[in-house]
């Protein structure tokens, strides 16, 4: 068990490597990531968990994209309204950016962060890859952690 | 000689004082730099306005045209026909009018205004990993490595993805690089200049409501226009009647614009970009199995999906604050230059390496002939305080040991380098163009297509050191000569 929450992770440990998801485009251009299980993760996390954080993922962007009745009626409303709808209401695919969001921070307190691994938000990669970020642990066990100030796992 | 250097790299700093509030280079003690928006040091060749709210390409005048002849086109109307009109037949022509007006003004705006689906560059680690796996997959090592390709195999048909060298990425299929922007789009249709500004995922809906609704203000006008003459010249002749009211300007304009509305719907209804169908991407003439994978099979959802379908949001981030405390991993040791970050700590580290680099390249051009000539040598340390800037591309930088090289952010830094170009290529022979251009510029004026020209491991990080020193000797010498 080395650390207990994100803030000690970020400032005890070094960034050793970084391990990228690439995206699946063999369904065309929905996003998709690949689910293959990269080999540096093979010693720190176990492969089922892997896989079903970025399948989780994949379903949440196939919702967001999902070309649907709801999709259709909320496109058709805001042609209607000359798109001045979106400035009371956020579009369903912010929506559900915002799940992902809570789900990834989630997913690194609880199954990551333990392990020494960070998911990136792909939004903030351009939904090109999921970066992982591998830390080593640099000797201290979060004695020197002082910030508490400082704020939660995706920085925007 | 101490003084020609000092001089020098003093003029360099003089010349690069920003008067923007943002980010003074000077020491690392200060704390407080003023926060910058990530749009401020966005890579590509873009204007933005409103504080980064809105997004348009470099060339705005042909915008600024269209806008001109809407305007003109329905103020003419609505000062001469439309009092008419309404008198003689309903007052609810004007009303029509108007609203088709403000549709196509709206729909406009919003096509010019909206990110079109940027991709942003790859961060350094990115395509380091993404350089590791290349060469694994190739074991070559060549100055100048072929065009990479990855197959994808989507719905059946297998669709080449395109490694981008500028942004440093693998394309998604349907996205493709502008050249007048230097981005990579996402469904890239084209680069509209009427509109001023690429055409891509996000604003394709936009754009194809701005020529349908601009096709049918143009019928409307040209109608009614028509129409006015004839209810004149019963009364007072034809001659009369077309002095009282505009000649039909928009007679032509009708034609192309309802001809592009026509083409953009079969393009629509089949699901393709004008990209894809000017090279006949998915055309049968190809080969008897060659279809389109992204249609959805019937006309209804692939119009649907293409106009009604989720809109995705911006992937930029654009008005968001840069970062400055994202851990970075050590720089890569396979010797391959690393730019394309977006990260600002990139951007502001960025200076001294440029500096060192455009040093180089101008030593590199002007080597022989320069010492002969008389003239230009001042000028030459002078206009090196020109190209002092720091690319927004951005490079890692190893620990050095001036800091004095303070620089000076332009998002545009094209103008620049063709400025110090110029007294290169007065004196001798290589052009602009031939100039080695330094990585992550691409030549002036390059008519290209979608391949940009950016040499990578042309510079290794391993060897700045010696290569600010190869500088400071030839800023040296040429100040001596």
């Amino acid at each position: 068990m080395w650390f207990h929450n994100l803030q000690e992770l970020r400032h005890s440990a070094s960034l050793a490597n970084k391990v990228f998801i690439q995206r699946d485009y063999s369904e065309g251009t929905t996003c998709k990531f690949q689910t293959k299980f990269p080999s540096e993760l093979e010693t720190r996390i176990e492969r089922s968990l892997f896989e079903d954080t970025v399948k989780t993922l994949n379903n949440y962007y196939a919702e967001a994209e999902k070309i649907g009745g709801q999709s259709y009626l909320e496109g058709c409303l805001a042609c209607a309204t000359a798109y001045l709808i979106f400035l009371c209401m956020e579009t369903r695919y912010e929506k559900v950016l915002k799940k992902i969001a809570k789900y990834i921070q989630e997913q690194n307190e609880k199954i990551y962060a333990p392990r020494g691994l960070l998911i990136t938000d792909p939004i903030e990669r351009g939904m090109r890859v999921i970066e992982i970020s591998i830390y080593e642990d640099r000797g201290s066990s979060g004695s020197s952690s002082s910030s508490s100030s400082v704020s939660g796992s995706t920085t925007r | 000689m101490h003084l020609g250097v000092s001089e020098s790299m003093r003029e360099c700093e003089y010349s690069q004082i920003s008067t923007r509030s943002s980010t003074p280079m000077e020491t690392p003690y200060k704390k407080k730099t003023p926060k910058r928006r990530k749009w401020e040091s966005f890579p590509g060749r873009n204007k933005f306005y409103c504080d980064g709210r809105i997004m348009m390409a470099k060339q705005t005048g042909v915008f600024y045209l269209t806008l001109v002849l809407i305007l003109a086109t329905c103020g003419l109307f609505f000062t001469f026909d439309c009092p008419f009109l309404a008198l003689q037949l309903t007052p609810i022509i004007p009303v029509i009018g108007g609203v088709l007006f403000l549709f196509v003004l709206g729909s406009l705006l919003r096509t010019s205004f909206s990110d079109p689906g940027v991709l942003p560059r790859a961060t350094p680690d990115e395509a380091a990993d993404l350089e590791r796996q290349i060469d694994v997959a190739n074991g070559s090592t060549g100055y100048r490595p072929p065009p990479r390709t990855k197959e994808v195999v989507i719905n059946g048909q297998t669709v080449k993805l395109k490694y981008c060298f500028t942004c440093k990425i693998f394309r998604p299929p349907r996205a493709s690089h502008c050249s007048l922007c230097d981005n990579c789009v996402e469904r890239f249709d084209h680069h509209c200049p009427w509109v001023g500004n690429c055409v891509g995922r996000r604003n394709y809906r936009f754009f194809y409501m701005f020529i349908l609704s601009l096709s049918f203000l143009t019928i409307f006008i040209f109608a009614f226009v028509i129409t006015h003459i004839i209810l004149r010249s019963h009364h007072s002749g034809f001659l009369n009647a077309l002095k009282d009211s505009p000649v039909v300007v928009c007679f032509f304009s009708v034609w192309s614009i309802v001809g592009l509305s026509g083409f953009h719907t079969y393009l629509i209804s089949s699901n393709q970009t004008t990209n894809e169908d000017i090279k006949g991407s998915w055309s049968s003439k190809r080969g008897k199995d060659n279809y389109n994978p992204y249609s959805y099979g019937n006309i209804f959802t692939n119009c649907c999906a293409a106009l009604c379908g989720p809109l995705p949001p911006s992937l930029i981030d654009r008005r968001g604050f840069i970062q400055s405390d994202a851990p970075q991993m050590a720089p890569p040791t396979n010797g391959i230059t690393m730019y394309g970050a977006t990260q600002s700590q990139q951007s502001h580290m960025c200076d001294q390496d440029q500096c060192i680099q455009s040093t180089k390249f101008v030593l590199q051009a002007a080597t022989t002939p320069l010492l002969q000539q008389q003239t230009s040598d001042g000028r030459t340390a002078l206009s090196l305080g020109g190209p002092c800037t720091s690319l927004p591309l951005g490079q890692p930088t190893p620990p050095t040991s001036t800091p004095s090289l303070s620089c000076h952010e332009v998002v545009d830094m094209l103008p620049i380098h063709t400025h110090t170009h110029n007294p290169m290529a007065h004196h001798h022979f290589l052009t602009p163009e031939e100039v080695p251009s330094p990585p992550g510029m691409l030549p002036c004026g390059s008519p290209m297509g979608h391949s940009p020209t950016v040499q990578a491991g042309f510079y290794n990080p391993a060897s700045q050191d010696s290569l600010h020193e190869d500088s400071v000797r030839g800023l040296v010498k040429l100040s001596s000569v």
